[in-house]
This record gives C-alpha cells, sequence and structure tokens, in this order.
C-alpha cells in the first residue's frame, strides 16, 4: 500500500504540472482527468475508497465533462493555442514560480513542525461515513443541496442567451 | 465755558452722523444747513473759548478736560482728556474758521455733484478728527485724530471715484502718510516704553529729568515723531503723494492740503518742543529739512502748468518755511506763518476753484488768460493772497511773518548761512512763481471763457479771507515798524521764546529791506517773463541745460522716478515671484500629497483579475508567514 | 501494515496546492485559470482525507464530500460565465474584462 501511495501520488504531481504548462486546452483537460485519477488511488492507499469512488465519479466524471463540453461549444482552435503560445513565456513564469515556492515552503515548515503521526491504511468504511453525514453532518447536507440548487439556477439563468421578450396580446408580465 | 471744550469737537462729529444716517434723504439745501452749520457753531464756540481764554485765562493759563477714561491696560490708561492752552486756541480757531469759510464756499461750489451729502460729510468727520488732533492731551488721542485726518484725506482725494487715477492718488497718499504714521506709532511705543506715560505734558517733564541733553533716547524718540510730521506735512522724502492729491475737489484741497492737515507735522513738533530742545541733531535736521524743501518745492512751482499743482508745491515749500522755523528755535514764527498761510492758501485755492469749476474743470494756465474782466472779485482776492504768499512788503500779512523766519533762520548759532541764503533764495522763487499764476491766469488774452458767475457764497469766503490776509500781519510787527508782539506774547506761555531774538536789531532793519527788495524783484521778474514778453521766456527754456532743469523742476526732482525704482519696482517684483503664494505650498502640497497617493492606489485597480489573483497570494504568504514565525 | 507518516500525505496536497497557484497566477486563459482552482480544491480536499485518516474518523472524507459539492456548485456557475464572457467578448482572455478598473 506505500508503494501504491507514493507511485500515484509522484504521477499526480508530474500530471499537475503538466495541465498547468499546456497550451491546448483539451490535452491540459486530459492531464488533469489523470491527476484526479492518481489522486483518487492516492486515497484508496489511505483507506478512504468512498471518496476514492466520489473523486472519480463526481470530479472526473461531471465536472472535468463539463469542461470537456464547454470547449467543444466555445472550440478556440488553433488561435487560441497560438495565442497561448504567446502568452506562456518563460518571464511570466518567473514570479508566480518564486511565490508558488515560497508558500510551499511554508506549509511544508508547518506541516513538519507536528509530532509524527501516521495515516494508517486501515479502512473507513461507506457505512461510517454514512453514519456520521447524516449524523452530526445533517445540517451541512441541507446546506450542500441548497448551494447545488443554487448553483443550478445560477447556471441555468447565466448561461441564457439574451432575449428580448415582447408581452402577447393580453398578457400580463 | 471751558468745560464745553468738548463741543468744539464734538459739533462736527455730530454732523457726520447726521449726514451718513440721513444725508441722502435731505435735500441740497439741509445737506448745506447740516454740513456748514455744524462747522459754524463750531466756530462760534471756537470764538467764545477764545475769547474767555485771553479775557479770564485758566491757571498756569493750561486747562484740560477729561471727557472719560478710554481703555486701560496694566499701567497704561489713556482718557479722552482736551487740553487747552494758547497754542490750542489759536489751532482751534484757525481750523474752524477757516474750516467754515470753505464749507461755505463748497455748499455753491459742489453743488452740481452727485455726492453731495456724501462730501459734507467727510468734511465733517476730517474737521472733528483734527480738531481732535490739535485738542488732544495726550499722544494716542492725538494719533486717532491723526489717522482720522489721514482716512479722510484719502476719501476726499478720491471723492470722485469712478476715475481710476483719482483712486490711485488717494492710496498714494495714504500709503506714503502710512510710513511716516508708523515711524510715530514706533516713536509712541518707545515713549511709554521709556517714560511711562503717553500723556504730552507728563512726556515734557519726565523727558526733562531723566534724559540729558543730547542723549540717544531722547534722539530716538524725536526722530521717530518727527517721521511722523514729515509724512503728514509732506516735506521731504515723503513729500510725493500732495501734488498727486490735488486729483480732489479744490474744497478738499483748500481746507486739507493747505490750511490745516498738513500743518498736523508743524502742530506736533510745537506740541513737544522740549523733545526737540533735547534732540539738538534732530531739531537740526528738522531746520535743514525745511530748508532743502522749501527750495526744491519752490523751484518745482515754478515750472507746472496746472495751477493747483503750482499751489500744490507752493503748499510743501511754505510748510518747509514752517519746519525751518522750528528747527532753528523759533517757534511762535513758525505759528504765526502757518496762521497767515491759512487764510492766503486758502484763498488762493478758493479763487482757482472758482476759475476751474467756470472753465469746466480746465486747470492747465496756458489755456487760461485774461479772467480778470471776467471774474473781477475773483481776480482781486487772488491777487492779495498772491501777494501775501510773496510776502509782498508792507502790506501782507506774508511779509510780517515770511521775514522773521529767514532772519531766525540767518542769525542760527549753526549754519546760519546756508540756511539764511535758502530761505532768501526761496522768497525769491516764491513770488515769482506766485505772481507767474497771476500773470497767466488773470493777464493776457482770454483762450476760455466763463460760463458760470458765483455767488455771494463764494464771494463771501474769499472777501473775508482776503481781508483777514492783510490785516493778520499787524498783530506782529517786528522792532523797526512798531514791535507789536501781540501774537509772540499770546503764545509765550505755551511756547519757549526763540533764542537770538532781540539781539543786533539794525542787522534786523537792512535784512527786512533785503528781503522786500528781493520780493518786488521777482514779481518783476514774473511780469517781464510771463506778461510782457514771453518769448523770452521760451528761449531760455530752448537751451539744452535750461530744458533739463525745466523737465526736473517740473517732475518735482524726480522723486516719483526714484521710489518707483528703489521700492516699487522690488517690491513688485516680490509680489510676482510669490503670486502663487509661497505660504499656501503647505496646504495645496498636502492637497498634491493626497493626490498622488490616490494616483498611486488607484494605479493598483488595474481590472485585471491576474493582478487580483496576485494580491491575493502574496497577501496569503504574507499572512501565513507573520503567523507561523512569530 | 506499514502506514505512511502523515507529513508525507499533507506534503503531496500542499505541492499540488502550490502547483494550482502558480498556474492561477500565470496562465492568461480563463478555462485555464479555472482549471488550476480545481487542482486548488482538490489539494485541500486530499488534505483533509489524509487528516481524517489519520485519526481513523470519517470527518476527513464528509469534509472532502462538502468541498466536492462546492467545487460542482462553483464549476457550473463559473462555466456558465465563461460562456457569457466569450458572447460578449470573443475571446476567452481574462484581461478582456476589465472596465472595472481606476
Amino acid at each position: 500500500m506505500n508503494s501504491l501511495f507514493y507511485v500515484s501520488a509522484l504521477i499526480a504531481v508530474i500530471s499537475t504540472i503538466m495541465v498547468v504548462t499546456r497550451v491546448n486546452p483539451v490535452h491540459a483537460l486530459l492531464y488533469l482527468i489523470l491527476s484526479l485519477f492518481s489522486v483518487a488511488l492516492v486515497f484508496f492507499a489511505l483507506g478512504a475508497p468512498f471518496v476514492a469512488a466520489l473523486e472519480v465519479i463526481v470530479y472526473a466524471g461531471a465536472i472535468m465533462v463539463l469542461f470537456v463540453f464547454v470547449i467543444m461549444m466555445i472550440n478556440p482552435g488553433r488561435r487560441a493555442i497560438n495565442q497561448e503560445k504567446q502568452w506562456l513565456n518563460p518571464k511570466t513564469w518567473v514570479g508566480p514560480s518564486v511565490l508558488a515556492a515560497i508558500l510551499l515552503a511554508e506549509l511544508i515548515y508547518v506541516m513538519v513542525r507536528g509530532g509524527g503521526q501516521l495515516a494508517s491504511t486501515a479502512e473507513v468504511t461507506p457505512k461510517e461515513v454514512a453514519i456520521v453525514l447524516f449524523g452530526p453532518y445533517i445540517l451541512g447536507v441541507e446546506l450542500a443541496s441548497m448551494l447545488l440548487l443554487a448553483g443550478l439556477i445560477g447556471a441555468y439563468h447565466l448561461g441564457r442567451r439574451s432575449q428580448v421578450t415582447t408581452p402577447q396580446e393580453g398578457e400580463h408580465l | 465755558m471751558f468745560d464745553l471744550l468738548w463741543l468744539i469737537p464734538a459739533l462736527p462729529l455730530a454732523g457726520f452722523v447726521i449726514l451718513v444716517f440721513i444725508g441722502p434723504r435731505l435735500s441740497n439745501l439741509g445737506v448745506a444747513i447740516v454740513g456748514v452749520g455744524s462747522i459754524g457753531l463750531s466756530a462760534v464756540a471756537a470764538i467764545l473759548t477764545g475769547i474767555e481764554f485771553v479775557i479770564s485765562p485758566p491757571p498756569a493759563h493750561a486747562y484740560t478736560l477729561i471727557v472719560r477714561p478710554w481703555m486701560q491696560v496694566g499701567s497704561f490708561a489713556p482718557e479722552i482728556a482736551l487740553y487747552l492752552d494758547a497754542l490750542s486756541v489759536v489751532m482751534i480757531l484757525i481750523v474752524t474758521f477757516v474750516g467754515f469759510l470753505i464749507h461755505l464756499y463748497s455748499a455753491e461750489n459742489m453743488i452740481e455733484e452727485e455726492g453731495y451729502s456724501r462730501f459734507f460729510a467727510y468734511m465733517n468727520l476730517f474737521v472733528a478728527s483734527m480738531l481732535v488732533l490739535v485738542l488732544a492731551d495726550n499722544l494716542v488721542f492725538l494719533y486717532l485724530g491723526w489717522e482720522g485726518v489721514g482716512l479722510c484725506s484719502y476719501l476726499l482725494i478720491g471723492f470722485w471715484y469712478k476715475e481710476a487715477a483719482n483712486g490711485q492718488a488717494a492710496i498714494k497718499a495714504f500709503i506714503v502718510t502710512r510710513i511716516g504714521d508708523t515711524a510715530m506709532a514706533i516713536g509712541l511705543f518707545f515713549l511709554f516704553n521709556s517714560l511711562g506715560t503717553l500723556q504730552i505734558q507728563e512726556i515734557m517733564h519726565r523727558a526733562v529729568e531723566q534724559w540729558p541733553v543730547g542723549s540717544g533716547a531722547a534722539i530716538l524718540a524725536a526722530a521717530l515723531l518727527l517721521g511722523g510730521a514729515l509724512g503728514k506735512s509732506a516735506q521731504v522724502p515723503l513729500q510725493t503723494w500732495l501734488p498727486d492729491a490735488m486729483a480732489g475737489p479744490t474744497p478738499v484741497s483748500a481746507l486739507i492740503h493747505a490750511a490745516t492737515m498738513v500743518t498736523a507735522g508743524v502742530y506736533l513738533i510745537a506740541r513737544t518742543n522740549i523733545l526737540f530742545t533735547l534732540a539738538p541733531p534732530v531739531q537740526f535736521a528738522v531746520g535743514i529739512i525745511g530748508c532743502a524743501t522749501l527750495l526744491i518745492a519752490g523751484f518745482s512751482a515754478m515750472v507746472q502748468a496746472d495751477i493747483k499743482r503750482v499751489l500744490a508745491y507752493s503748499t510743501i515749500s511754505q510748510i518747509g518755511y514752517m519746519f525751518l522755523a522750528l528747527g532753528v528755535g523759533a517757534w511762535s514764527s513758525a505759528i504765526f506763518h502757518f496762521v497767515t498761510h491759512a487764510f492766503f492758501k486758502a484763498l488762493l485755492f478758493l479763487g482757482a476753484g472758482v476759475v476751474i469749476t467756470g472753465l469746466h474743470h480746465e486747470r492747465d494756465m496756458f489755456k487760461m488768460g485774461g479772467l480778470r474782466k471776467q471774474l473781477p472779485l475773483t481776480f482781486w482776492t487772488f491777487l492779495v493772497g498772491a501777494a501775501s504768499l510773496a510776502a509782498l512788503p508792507l502790506v501782507t500779512g506774508g511779509f510780517y511773518s515770511k521775514d522773521p523766519i529767514v532772519w531766525h533762520a540767518w542769525m542760527a548759532p549753526r549754519g546760519g548761512l546756508w540756511l539764511g541764503m535758502g530761505g532768501l533764495i526761496g522768497v525769491l522763487v516764491t513770488s515769482i512763481y506766485s505772481f507767474r499764476m497771476v500773470f497767466l491766469t488773470f493777464f493776457g488774452e482770454p483762450k476760455a471763457y466763463i460760463s458760470k458767475r458765483p455767488t455771494v457764497l463764494i464771494h463771501l469766503p474769499l472777501v473775508v479771507l482776503a481781508i483777514l490776509s492783510v490785516i493778520i500781519g499787524f498783530i506782529e510787527l517786528p522792532h523797526t515798524l512798531g514791535n507789536v508782539r501781540i501774537f509772540s506774547n499770546f503764545l509765550s506761555t505755551a511756547l519757549p521764546a526763540a533764542a537770538a531774538a532781540d539781539a543786533a536789531a539794525q542787522g534786523e532793519t537792512i535784512f527786512e529791506i533785503l528781503c522786500a527788495v528781493i520780493t518786488l524783484v521777482g514779481i518783476y521778474v514774473a511780469y517781464i517773463l510771463f506778461l510782457q514778453r514771453p518769448k523770452y521766456a521760451d528761449d531760455l527754456v530752448a537751451h539744452a541745460t535750461a530744458a533739463t532743469a525745466h523737465r526736473l523742476w517740473f517732475s518735482g526732482w524726480g522723486f516719483d522716478r526714484l521710489y518707483d525704482k528703489l521700492f516699487v519696482g522690488p517690491f513688485v517684483w516680490v509680489a510676482r515671484i510669490n503670486s502663487s503664494d509661497v505660504v499656501d505650498l503647505i496646504y495645496s502640497g498636502l492637497a498634491g500629497l493626497a493626490q498622488a497617493f490616490h494616483r498611486m492606489l488607484s494605479s493598483t485597480q488595474s481590472g485585471i483579475i491576474r493582478h487580483y489573483a496576485m494580491g491575493i497570494a502574496i497577501g496569503a504568504v504574507l499572512a501565513i508567514a507573520i503567523m507561523v514565525f512569530t | 501494515m506499514p502506514a505512511v507518516p502523515l507529513e508525507h500525505g499533507l506534503i503531496l496536497a500542499g505541492i499540488l496546492f502550490a502547483i494550482g497557484t502558480a498556474g492561477v497566477l500565470v496562465r492568461r486563459n480563463i478555462i485555464f485559470m479555472l482549471m488550476s482552482v480545481e487542482i486548488m480544491l482538490n489539494a485541500a480536499g486530499l488534505a483533509f482525507v489524509v487528516a481524517g485518516s489519520a485519526r481513523q474518523q470519517a470527518d476527513g472524507q464528509v469534509m472532502f464530500i462538502f468541498i466536492l459539492a462546492m467545487a460542482a456548485a462553483e464549476v457550473a456557475v463559473g462555466l456558465a460565465l465563461v460562456l457569457q464572457l466569450y458572447h460578449r467578448f470573443a475571446t476567452l482572455d481574462a484581461d478582456a474584462a476589465r472596465t472595472m478598473r481606476g
């Protein structure tokens, strides 16, 4: 299990770096899906099969598919790729890389300071998750559902083309 | 009678107040009655006071009336108090009586002007301030009157305010006299600081006790007071304002700039004479300034074309004679010359005013001529005035007042020769320019015609002043002609006697004959140059040196240009540099700083999302760093 | 079974988070920026799961579920906005929408 963890961690890191550095959006999306799969494997190695499945189904399966649909609809084409090549020169990488490196250093410093605990590979079953989810966290579940409703209505409204509605004879607005 | 002394300045002040509030609603007759009547009543009060002073004088020939306390700051407690002695009596009689005659004259002369009630309001305020000045018991109250007359001079010079040049002449007068007033104020501060009081008689006592003759304190105090006197009396170097002040109406020039205000300096020096005797260098300076001024102004008067400017320079010159007398210690002679000068100079101005109004405000003498047929009474009175100014021997008051001054100057222990010579040259110059005026205006071919004949309101003052100019001389006759000493005896209770007065009596006779001859020579020269053969005058001016001299004298010896280069130019230059006001930089700097910060901060709001994201990332890194490492 | 140290899991989450941050700051295309944000969210969830696994509790996974729900809603609305942006400006450049500045 340990080796599963380290291998899939390595793949996750590499593919995430590829996501960020590609010029073609579709390529980047595919690398992102790969990264998400690797993270799911990491979850599985840490004894969290439920969220591993959830990661694949919801994250990689729904959200990334949504990205793919939108890119297909927009259809950027050759022009966008050239533009991306223009925008991504090494000079623009310097500042953000430095900043990210500093951030990483600080995070590592914080994390390493704590006591040497171990993340076990013992499994936490879906049943336990469900008991906790519909027990103490029931309020959170309801709120999450309202959040999704809001997201649904918002996406529907924002996704509409702006049309001019003319009132019919005798129709009240 | 003496405790009604306060009425004398109060009546003109009441006239001023009435005219300010209801003047515009009164008819011309009403305004004239209030304006002239207040001065008339004050003159009556002055005459009654004078009579009582002569018949039953108060103890020590001095009377103090304390009206009320004024202010009290620590040990500084001046009062509103009036002081009456022989000198004050002379001054109030002249101011009210000549003032009354001039008000009567201007009731008719100014009748066609708009602002008739404004004119009389200002004139009444002026007479009230002048009376405060001459009756004041302490220097603070005197300074109040001093400033009051300065204010009224400004208001009246700029009476026709719609012409910008008149306003500028008024401002020039105010600023130049202000220089003198500041010196005087500093003198007041110094006197209070050293002697602890500003009451005039008290100052004189303490100064004699505490300051030895020729001490620095006395010299400083006297010099500062002299500065104030120079400004008000238009002596060198502060004389440039008086010729331009002729922009005002003629009655104003007659009252303020001939008879009364300009003699305030003479009065001040006479009043504080002890301070000047304690500071011989300053007194000598008074004499030198007087002599220099009378010559400078006299030469300038000879070449002027505007009749009022001739009279203005003549006034400066005659006051120079008064200063000369004060400088050599002939105190009562100076005051006597002031009295005669008040009469004949006011007379000359009023006569000139008749001519000017009659010719529709024409002032150039070379455009006048032959007016003696058209204005006979004006001509005769003007002739009497000019004769008195020129000191025509034996029959005019001017002769009996001017010649003793020149005699005392000649007999002065220091520099008597030069001062005397200056005085004699001045006599010659005076008679030349006086009769030049008469010949150019009233003789020769008529070039313009009078449209309006003056009435009794104008003729009466002219006649009265003419009579007074003649008979006033007879109250002070020199040794050789009767030795009448009414005037100087009267003033001896207030002013010290002149030094070296009675010695060398026969020298005095020769001197008088010399002065008389010089006067007659001057009249003859004027006759030749300006009446009989005017071509001689033109040929004279055609020569190069004579032409330069003519130009120099015409511009008043270039003082205006000198002051322009020395003072006005640099001041304007500095003002132009500072036109955006250096001190303002503090406040506008603050505003500019705030604006710079605003620009800096608003440039961070670029609207580009990546920049905002960068900001959030930097903030997060910093926050974690602070949390972790502290 | 030998277990993985907690720090290693958290360090993995940190690395992924840092890469996501760099991606948001560098890329100019909105789609890429959204993808980088997803990476960051994913990394945060990973951190929660690792922590929950170390304590043998289900709470970590519950947090991850909530994060997932939020990410889904956010992506939906975000992509709708991207479509609006594309319809208005005909480009996916994030710098195009900068009228609100000053």
